[in-house]
């Protein structure tokens, strides 16, 4: 989901750096509050923000014979909040932009909107949807994570088809292109990430019951 | 819950696994050569602007790249190793922690 560096004209590159800036802003403030009132949560604070450096170095083959990698950023959302998965996307993409050129800064707005603003909020939304129709905990995690995940791909593609619209099918035909490269490349790895996220949480509430008991993805403990 | 763990890393390799043989050959952009097999989407999205929008001059370049291919996998490996090592740390730590609290209470209710 990089859009490499220099590939989004400038005041593209502006205005997702302008979309974007408040939600880091805010997410920032979200975790120094939770570090504040819970400071035994900063190992799984870590742990979160590890998933998410681990995952989004792993670059997957996938059916389309495109290789694409998982953004792991679900799984934080899901603990301590989307706000908080702000900050660490964007640690993540800083990162693959300064010293990989993948990705770059003129278009660090857009691809921190896309992996760590929709994903995180997609992931929670889909989280409290599916616990609210009384998924289990592993398939309310599995939905969240996954389609947090697509939810970032097609981002992506809105983003360059907004860019860059056909000649003559415009937005759509140009977004079809993009969602052609970047989201059906993305289903068997967004289906991966979400198998994994459940793997963690069901790890997580067995060592770190005492920890996870105030965060929203334990409310549902009883339906383990 | 031991054999769905199980089950679960099962499908996470085989999903990763199998494209390796089942993929579909990335289609061709018109006028360009076929992109190489399992290339990243984000080089096909570059060619696909290249055809969308055959004038978009990139306006911006990297301030630094990794001096070759060998440089850029050991960068994304650094990454991911950070990554897996603090991951493994937590583990390590949680699953000592669960045994000694489960030894301390053995103990206790052998005390009794």
């Amino acid at each position: 989901m990089h859009i490499m560096e220099g590939f989004l004209p400038p005041a593209h590159a502006i205005g997702w750096a302008a979309a974007s800036l408040p939600f880091l802003a805010f997410g920032l403030r979200s975790v120094k509050r939770t570090l504040a009132t819970h400071p035994e949560q900063r190992m799984l604070l870590g742990v979160a923000a590890a998933f998410a450096f681990l995952l989004s170095a792993l670059k997957l083959p996938s059916v389309t014979g495109s290789c694409s990698h998982p953004t792991g950023i679900g799984l934080g959302a899901l603990l301590f909040g989307p706000a908080a998965m702000v900050p660490v996307g964007f640690v993540v993409l800083l990162f693959q932009a300064l010293l990989l050129a993948h990705g770059g800064i003129t278009t660090l707005g857009a691809n921190v909107f896309s992996m760590a603003v929709v994903g995180p909020f997609v992931a929670y939304g889909v989280f409290r949807a599916a616990a609210g129709a009384g998924a289990s905990r592993s398939l309310a995690v599995f939905l969240a994570a996954c389609l947090g995940d697509l939810a970032t791909y097609v981002t992506t593609s809105i983003q360059l088809a907004w860019a860059f619209p056909d000649a003559t099918g415009g937005f759509a035909a140009s977004f079809i292109k993009f969602a052609g490269i970047f989201g059906l490349t993305q289903v068997p790895i967004a289906i991966s990430e979400g198998l994994l996220t459940v793997l963690v949480v069901n790890a997580m509430a067995r060592f770190n019951a005492h920890e996870l008991r105030a965060l929203p993805v334990m409310a549902m403990e009883k339906k383990a | 819950m031991k054999t769905r763990t199980a089950l679960i890393w099962s499908a996470i390799v085989l999903l990763t696994v199998l494209p390796l043989w089942f993929a579909a050959a990335p289609p061709a952009e018109p006028g360009a050569e076929a992109p190489a097999m399992f290339g990243g989407a984000d080089e096909r999205a570059q060619q696909a602007i290249g055809t969308v929008a055959p004038h978009y001059e990139p306006w911006f370049e990297p301030l630094f790249e990794p001096a070759s291919g060998e440089i850029a996998s050991l960068l994304f490996a650094l990454q991911a190793a950070i990554g897996a090592g603090v991951i493994g740390f937590w583990l390590g730590t949680s699953v000592t922690r669960e045994r000694a609290r489960r030894e301390a209470a053995a103990s206790e209710s052998h005390a009794d």
